[in-house]
């Protein structure tokens, strides 16, 4: 081989590039070696003898040995790429065949229903704060303006622990507990567990959730409560949804309100789910009543709000037709797996 | 509440729609919950003569009657013995469907053709008479529809009232609210055959007599006000036909007339009113006072009741005859003997009521409207009303004025009302002509005062006590749907959002990511041991114990799901878990996530060769340490006992990991689950650190455990004695085998300097160090390759 001139080794090299492209595996690392190897390899050679050459077939034999070696090192480089990508079974390979799958895990659909309700008011500046399930009845209803002696405490059945200690019938302590540690500006909406004693069957859970939200500032009017509601219920059902406010009476809020949206299911021309009459209720909701925030220390002549309530369980229930609240606490596979993303 | 449409259109004077009433009512803040017709299914009935009688040819206790229908002249069969030729009665044409859903055909009877029938009260479901037809007392001519000669045909809203409205459990009172916003005013109906008024009472401070019954009134602080009059002579049988039409209305049943005269002003007006047989009250006394501890009252649903101190009792000057505001007593009822009665009407103290229906565990009619305030003022008016009615359905007469005794007349003061703070909180100007309006159409009256205006409450609203209550009257009335929606700019919360929600969003990330999906299991159940904290009042004893952790609840899901023959289960929870502390202290609470998994690693693969990759315990320590991360707990996952637990820097553990065991059948792949309850706060972000640009020197090194050393304790000495130049470790390899004589077990480990090259010699002098270490401490020798 050392006989050859630089040139005739160079052509021979040429010829062995074109045979790269369709080397195996073993032959391709054999001419890669015989081609490119540091000791003995076929160009490495070449160059290696440059010196003692002159200066015109330098240049010329360098310049066309570099450019070989050049697409030598790229024809290797792509052949061991497809010979890489595609395995020895590549040829009789079924690419129909199933991949190798992963199992995807679903959050629960009361959850996202609850976190995408609390996404939307976030829009409009509400955090996101949470508060205990077990509560006092000074928390529970006190402060709420819901004497214990009045029937208006009748409307929650409360599971109790011990004397004055209870499990929270609704999130609304936690209104009572931020107006306790902070100065308006609040707008909060508080998502959690509440309890009412009620038995288990298709329509009713002991336990359920519930998002309670708050707004407390100066100047906050029955207007802009409106507002944030509306944009609500359209934001979360469809931009086409009507909303209707009912007057309404809890203890805390004065004017109080029931919200009702289109009936989803029949788009309110009248069907089961709506009892006929074209609208569900979604939540109850109101003007804070000034004797809250006076239990809460603030003054009610300066601050002004609006707060409301509403069941995730129930609305997920409407949004998906789920027939049965107990499907919600079941943990069916088939059911869960349904809500995933 | 349930509301006769032909009541309200009686007080409001005008016809009324119910679905038009419904949406108004709904619209005011009182929901019609449903609309059930009354009689509107006796439309074809109508109202026919029969001209003459003959005796069925073939059968004595049948006759063939000659009926005029209004149009001609139609046999007709009848068994009924009341039958009379000149009489009207309903009668049903063939093809009528009569009430209960039965067509009616013409058929032979006894060989002679009956075409249709004459109608018994019962058959038009109108009342319990089957004995006999239905004899009309009515000028209508022969031909008319049943419905126009007789107003029976109505319809009865169930109205929602809310517990701040007592006003609206009366006909009045919701009439009131629909005529302010169809601008009609109330007027209650004349009472037909009534004649003359009834005495003005007399006022009294303690005690006073009526109709020579002595009222005493002691317990002033349960029983403000009593009023008592006396009608003697009184005839007690059925009430006439237009009372039963208007007590069945409502779903009543008649009983007689003095009865349904009380229950009639009680759903005209919400004013409860008890009469007593005059001669049955033990010296002619009545006496309102607080029970006696004990004392005993055979009440009228024939209970036997014990009273106590806390409750006012109404007795005469023997024992108590009533339980004030809730139940009469069974001896002094009115009977069909009774001749002379005295009618109460009373107002009982709401709380008083309240504490004496929970005692007892009962709740009537009239303890239900006391117990939500009735109307102080209005008493006398309802008195009157009562008196009247009774004389002219029972006949009758008042022997004097009745009594009235109120030692301490309340007066309740003017509300305040501010037109600008109206503004303020609804956003939009109302007009004080506007705000007048309003309020006056509800019965309030109204005076302007100073730039304000002074509103007087009227007796039947206890509801309204302050400027918000006007005004939500005024945003009532005018409507909610009047108010624009319009935002206004707004200020940013003071609050921080809670970072608990934003570990357990980060949880639940990471684990659906793992493949599990969220579940959630009622915190309601049987008890889970002595620090369980009970329910006081549960719904039942399988429901009586908060739960004190998550993953008892998890398991029957997955047993649930194997029920349902599923082998592929993987939940997880996130929830809060409560544990008794003690008596007088707060149950402790704390939010946990807990995950549990059992069969397929992967879903099914063909390449696995029909085998399930099922999780082992090596997958639920992976998952409990990325729940460990995930919440970024500080601690160690520690083996402990057989099982993984999470060790804090107290050396508190905080979380486990285990292969469980549960109810599972024969198919079913092991289940492994993880409970952690370190949810508390969120952990500081993450610190950067400088990339190194010096490379790294990587070392294999296989070891040799003997029996009881483990990879633990390794690690610990490799960690210790590689110092600052170990950047990792990764345990890659086990081996067990008798040529190794025991167990090898191999790492990887990765040493770098970040501020210069490491040469082998830098590297090996640490390994030996290292290796000397494991040899003295543990007896762990390098393995020979």
């Amino acid at each position: 081989m050392s006989e050859a001139s630089p040139n005739d080794q160079l052509e021979a090299v040429a010829r062995t590039i074109t045979e790269l492209h369709e080397a195996d595996a073993d032959r391709l690392a054999q001419l890669k070696v015989e081609l490119l190897g540091r000791k003995g390899g076929r160009l490495t050679l070449v160059l290696r003898s440059l010196p003692t050459l002159t200066p015109e077939d330098r240049r010329d034999i360098g310049r066309r040995a570099n450019v070989l070696k050049r697409e030598a090192e790229e024809a290797v480089a792509a052949r061991e790429k497809e010979l890489r990508g595609v395995s020895k079974s590549r040829v009789d390979a079924d690419l129909t065949m199933p991949g190798r799958g992963a199992w995807r895990g679903a959050i629960h659909p009361v959850t996202g229903v609850i976190d995408e309700i609390c996404e939307i008011f976030r829009e409009l500046g509400f955090s996101r704060v949470t508060g205990p399930e077990v509560e006092t009845e000074d928390y529970n209803f006190t402060k709420l303006n819901i004497p214990l002696d009045h029937p208006a405490a009748d409307m929650q059945d409360t599971f109790y622990l011990s004397p004055g200690v209870l499990l929270r019938t609704h999130t609304s302590p936690v209104q009572a507990r931020v107006m306790e540690r902070h100065k308006p500006p609040i707008r909060i909406v508080v998502p959690g567990m509440v309890y009412r004693r009620d038995a288990f069957d298709a329509s009713h859970s002991p336990a359920f959730s519930q998002i309670e939200g708050l707004v407390v500032d100066e100047g906050v009017t029955f207007v802009e409560f409106k507002a944030a509601i509306d944009f609500f219920a359209k934001r979360f059902f469809s931009a086409d949804t009507a909303v209707r406010f009912r007057p309404s009476f809890f203890p805390f809020t004065e004017p109080s309100a029931e919200v009702e949206v289109q009936c989803q299911i029949c788009k309110g021309d009248g069907c089961g789910t709506c009892q006929r009459t074209g609208f569900l209720e979604i939540m109850g909701a109101g003007m804070v009543h000034p004797a809250v925030l006076e239990n809460c220390g603030i003054d009610p002549e300066r601050y002004s709000g609006y707060a409301f309530g509403m069941g995730p369980d129930r609305i997920t229930m409407l949004r998906y037709g789920i027939p049965d609240i107990r499907m919600l606490f079941e943990n069916d596979m088939r059911f869960l797996r349904q809500f995933g993303e | 509440m349930n509301v006769s449409i032909n009541w309200l259109s009686a007080l409001l004077d005008t016809e009324l729609d119910p679905d038009d009433v419904a949406h108004r009512l709904a619209m005011l803040g009182a929901p019609v919950e449903a609309i059930e017709p009354v009689h509107q299914d006796l439309g074809d009935i109508i109202v026919a003569e029969v001209e003459r009688v003959e005796q069925h040819p073939d059968a004595d206790r049948l006759s063939l009657c000659h009926v005029n229908d209004g149009t001609q002249v139609i046999e007709v069969v009848c068994g009924a013995r009341n039958v009379e030729a000149g009489k009207k009665y309903p009668y049903a044409a063939v093809g009528t469907v009569l009430p209960g859903g039965f067509k009616l055909k013409a058929r032979k009877i006894r060989g002679v053709q009956s075409n249709g029938m004459l109608c018994s009260a019962n058959e038009l479901e109108l009342g319990t008479d089957a004995d006999g037809i239905l004899e009309l007392d009515t000028d209508a001519a022969a031909g008319t529809p049943l419905l126009q000669a007789l107003p029976i045909g109505d319809y009865c809203l169930d109205v929602e009232v809310t517990p701040n409205r007592p006003d609206l459990l009366c006909h009045k009172g919701v009439a009131r609210d629909l005529g302010a916003v169809l601008q009609r005013p109330v007027k209650l109906p004349p009472i037909p055959g009534a004649a003359g008024d009834a005495h003005p009472p007399v006022q009294a401070e303690k005690r006073g007599v009526v109709g020579g019954v002595e009222v005493i009134l002691e317990d002033v602080e349960g029983c403000p006000r009593y009023m008592a009059a006396v009608i003697e002579g009184v005839t007690v049988g059925p009430s006439p036909d237009w009372l039963q039409i208007r007590v069945r209305s409502i779903g009543q049943r008649p009983i007689n007339n003095v009865v349904d005269a009380t229950n009639y002003i009680l759903f005209e007006l919400s004013q409860p009113m008890h009469a007593f047989d005059r001669s049955k009250l033990g010296g002619s006394k009545i006496i309102i006072r607080r029970g006696g501890d004990g004392e005993k009252l055979t009440t009228l649903d024939d209970e036997d009741r014990t009273l106590d101190a806390s409750m006012t009792a109404i007795c005469d000057a023997d024992r108590a005859t009533a339980i004030g505001g809730i139940i009469g007593g069974r001896d002094s009822e009115v009977s069909d003997e009774t001749a002379d009665v005295v009618l109460e009407c009373a107002y009982f103290d709401p709380k008083r009521i309240r504490t004496t229906r929970t005692a007892l565990k009962m709740s009537t009619e009239a303890s239900y409207r006391f117990e939500r305030g009735t109307d102080l003022q209005g008493m006398a008016d309802a008195l009157r009303r009562a008196v009247q009615l009774i004389i002219a359905v029972a006949g009758g007469s008042e022997p004097g004025p009745s009594i009235d005794v109120y030692p301490n007349a309340v007066k309740t003061p003017a509300i305040f009302l501010r037109p600008e703070r109206v503004a303020h909180l609804l956003g939009v100007e109302v007009p004080q002509k506007e705000i007048e309006g309003y309020l006056t159409s509800l019965g309030f009256s109204v005076g302007p005062k100073n730039g304000r205006l002074a509103v007087h409450v009227p007796g039947w609203r206890p509801d309204v006590t302050r400027e918000e209550d006007l005004i939500e009257e005024i945003a009532r009335l005018r409507g909610y749907d009047s108010f624009p929606t319009e935002m206004r700019p707004l200020r940013p919360s003071t609050v921080p959002s809670d970072g608990v929600q934003a570990v357990e969003s980060r949880i639940r990330r990471v684990f659906t990511g793992l493949g599990l999906n969220e579940a959630r299991t009622l915190s309601l159940g049987p008890t889970q041991g002595e620090n369980a904290q009970a329910v006081l009042n549960p719904l039942s004893t399988e429901e009586g114990f908060l739960r004190t952790d998550l993953v008892t609840g998890l398991i029957r899901s997955v047993e649930r799901n194997w029920a349902l023959r599923e082998r592929n289960v993987r939940l997880f929870e996130i929830g809060s878990v409560f544990k008794h502390r003690g008596e007088g202290e707060m149950p402790l609470e704390e939010r946990r996530l807990a995950g549990l998994v059992s069969g397929a690693r992967r879903p099914p693969h063909w390449s696995d060769g029909g085998k399930s990759v099922d999780f082992d315990r090596w997958d639920v320590k992976s998952l409990f340490e990325e729940a460990v991360h995930a919440v970024r707990a500080r601690g160690t996952v520690v083996e402990e006992g057989g099982r993984w637990v999470l060790r804090d820097h107290k050396g508190e553990t905080r979380g486990w990991a285990d292969e469980l065991d549960a109810d599972s059948p024969a198919w079913a792949a092991p289940l492994f689950g993880f409970e952690l309850d370190a949810l508390a706060k969120p952990q500081p972000r993450p610190e950067f650190e400088a990339l190194p640009g010096t490379p790294p020197v990587e070392r294999d090194i296989a070891l040799l455990l003997p029996p009881d050393v483990t990879a633990a304790q390794v690690e610990e000495i490799v960690a210790a004695r590689g110092g600052k130049l170990l950047e990792s470790m990764h345990l890659f390899d086990e081996f067990r085998g008798k040529d190794v004589g025991g167990r090898s077990v191999a790492w990887r480990l990765v040493f770098r300097s970040p501020d210069r090259t490491l040469r082998d010699k830098d590297v090996d002098a640490v390994l030996s160090k290292i290796l000397k270490e494991l040899k003295e401490q543990l007896g762990v020798e390098r393995r020979a390759s």
